[in-house]
């Protein structure tokens, strides 16, 4: 050996932080440039909200409040969970799949870096999903927006709240996962057949045969739709919902419960690499 | 000093399949060490256990004075990873992902400088998608050394590649070797071993089963030679441990050879022989 080449070995690791934040903008770019998930996760639950809400159009007896506003408030909760459960448990799944997880586990990445890339990556796209949401709800079907500062920090746990736990629950159920072919399967069947079940496709929820309300009073779906319908309808809307009440704590004590059971089955199932035989 | 590589007893069962079965291995600084051995004999699963990916049963490993499987951040950013099978990143640019990784590293290489090695200069600003085979795995080469690592790990790294793509991959390795890192390298092909390897073993159901230089390998140099030649009567072939001596009987008898040929057993009969007595 007649040259050894000199490594500089005094440098100090990244920040944990600071990875995380350049694999955000990294995650960013990939979302945007991968037209199937702009087209399927993001912009498909407004396509519904057009069209649902273009369907029935009826008033709700006295209230000045059309079906159309009450999909808006409603279908919110759609657009939270496309943005979070769907992408997380599919991401998380290609991640697994085509080596990405793989690769940061052999490099200094910690998972913690990763989570905060994925983090980045919901708070922007669900922002954006919940702006083009409202949007929609305010230009097509003049959905107010709410009027009292009490509404809105309603709003923001509730918004809060509903991303925490679906995005746990996304991540836990990317374990189930065996292979990305099924992922858009095991992540959105759940998530329709939910958002059946709790009113969100189907109007108005206290109209719902009652073993179906029991189910999906079970399941966060129901409270984050009944939330938001709260935000943005006026009280005298109550009389349609299933408890003829808002019931903002027990709404926060569910979805509350389910970012606790979202993080143990976290806890318990994430993995780096797809179980292999040697 | 201390080893790169230190392995004892290393063992990794599958249920019931020894896929691991007490591998004992020294590799030093700067050593280009090849891990030679059919599909199945235990190449990936050693390599994996080194580079932290795998846990072990048993046995002491120490890579780079730490022990993989309990190893930090600080420990990675020392090593690279050469990934065999990845498609990650299709949407992102050769430059883009290239330049993301090294800022993973606390003393990284420059990037232009990587992509050049790695010959991606031409393809730095196209989705990693649009890339040939050969072309992805020298960017992964590229994500893989971008850290400034004092050890590679390649793991059948030419696989389905054309020929001109391995030589182009063989230049790449040498260069990195030239520069002092350490490369362990697992590949079934014996040319491949012969190229770039100061030294090797071969691993067969789990087991080391021979190690040394290429030219040594398994006793190649002491064994037998074949002369082989042609005369007035046809052809001859003489197994001899002596050809010199062979050769000057049949000069001395005036014997008129045509074709005249000493061999010794290639890497790939020696190969064979020791697959086949652990098989």
């Amino acid at each position: 050996m007649t040259t050894v080449h000199m490594r500089q070995t005094s440098g100090a690791l990244p920040s944990v932080l600071g990875v995380g934040l350049a694999r955000g903008v990294i995650e960013l770019k990939q979302f945007a440039r991968e037209k199937e998930a702009v087209i399927f996760t993001f912009t498909f639950p407004a396509l519904l909200l057009v069209l649902l809400g273009s369907i029935f159009s009826d008033a709700y007896g006295n209230t000045g409040v059309t079906a159309s506003q009450v999909f808006a408030a409603s279908m919110i909760a759609y657009g939270i969970m496309n943005t979070t459960f769907v992408t997380m448990g599919t991401g998380i799944a290609t991640d697994r799949e085509d080596g990405t997880l793989k690769r940061l586990h052999g490099a200094p990445v910690s998972a913690t870096s990763y989570f905060v890339g994925k983090i980045v990556l919901i708070t922007v796209v669900t922002v954006a999903e919940i702006v083009l949401m409202l949007a929609v709800g305010m230009l097509v079907f003049d959905m107010p927006l709410p009027s009292t500062g009490e509404r809105w920090l309603t709003f923001a746990w509730l918004l809060v709240l509903s991303v925490v736990s679906c995005t746990l629950l996304g991540i836990a159920v990317s374990a189930m996962v065996k292979s990305v072919r099924s992922a858009g399967a095991v992540t959105t069947v759940p998530v329709v057949v939910l958002s059946f079940l709790s009113g969100v496709f189907m109007q108005p929820i206290n109209e719902l045969p009652d073993w179906m309300l029991k189910v999906s009073s079970a399941f966060p779906v129901k409270w984050i739709g009944q939330g938001f319908r709260s935000v943005f309808l006026p009280d005298s809307m109550t009389r349609w919902e299933a408890a003829a009440a808002w019931e903002p704590g027990m709404t926060a004590l569910v979805i509350g419960a389910w970012c606790v059971i979202g993080l143990m089955l976290c806890l318990l199932t994430f993995r780096w690499t797809n179980r292999r035989d040697g | 000093m201390t080893p790169t590589i230190s392995v004892r007893g290393l063992r990794k069962s599958y249920r019931d399949v020894h896929a691991v079965d007490g591998v004992n291995l020294t590799i030093d600084q700067g050593e280009v060490f090849a891990l030679l051995g059919p599909n199945g004999a235990g190449k990936t699963t050693t390599v994996e256990i080194l580079e932290g990916h795998r846990r072990r049963d048993a046995g002491e490993v120490a890579v780079l004075g730490d022990d993989p499987g309990t190893a930090g951040r600080v420990w990675r950013s020392r090593i690279g990873i050469v990934l065999q099978t990845a498609t990650d990143a299709a949407e992102l640019t050769v430059a883009e992902t290239v330049r993301h990784f090294a800022t993973y590293y606390p003393n990284p290489s420059n990037v232009d400088d990587v992509i050049d090695a790695c010959g991606l200069t031409e393809k730095a600003g196209s989705r990693i998608r649009s890339l040939s085979g050969g072309q992805r795995r020298r960017l992964d080469v590229a994500l893989g050394i971008v850290g400034n690592p004092e050890l590679v790990f390649l793991d059948e790294p030419t696989t389905g590649f054309d020929p001109e793509a391995r030589r182009q991959f063989w230049a790449l390795v040498e260069k990195l070797a030239a520069d002092g890192t350490t490369i362990l390298l697992t590949t079934h092909y014996l040319d491949e071993a012969e190229a770039l390897a100061g030294r090797l073993a071969v691993i067969a159901r789990g087991r080391i089963v021979a190690e040394g230089k290429p030219s040594t390998l398994g006793g190649r140099a002491s064994a037998d030679a074949v002369v082989s030649w042609t005369d007035e009567t046809g052809p001859h072939e003489v197994d001899t441990a002596d050809p010199q001596r062979v050769i000057a009987d049949l000069s001395a008898r005036g014997v008129v050879m045509s074709g005249l040929r000493v061999s010794r057993p290639t890497l790939e009969e020696i190969y064979l022989d020791l697959i086949g007595d652990a098989a």
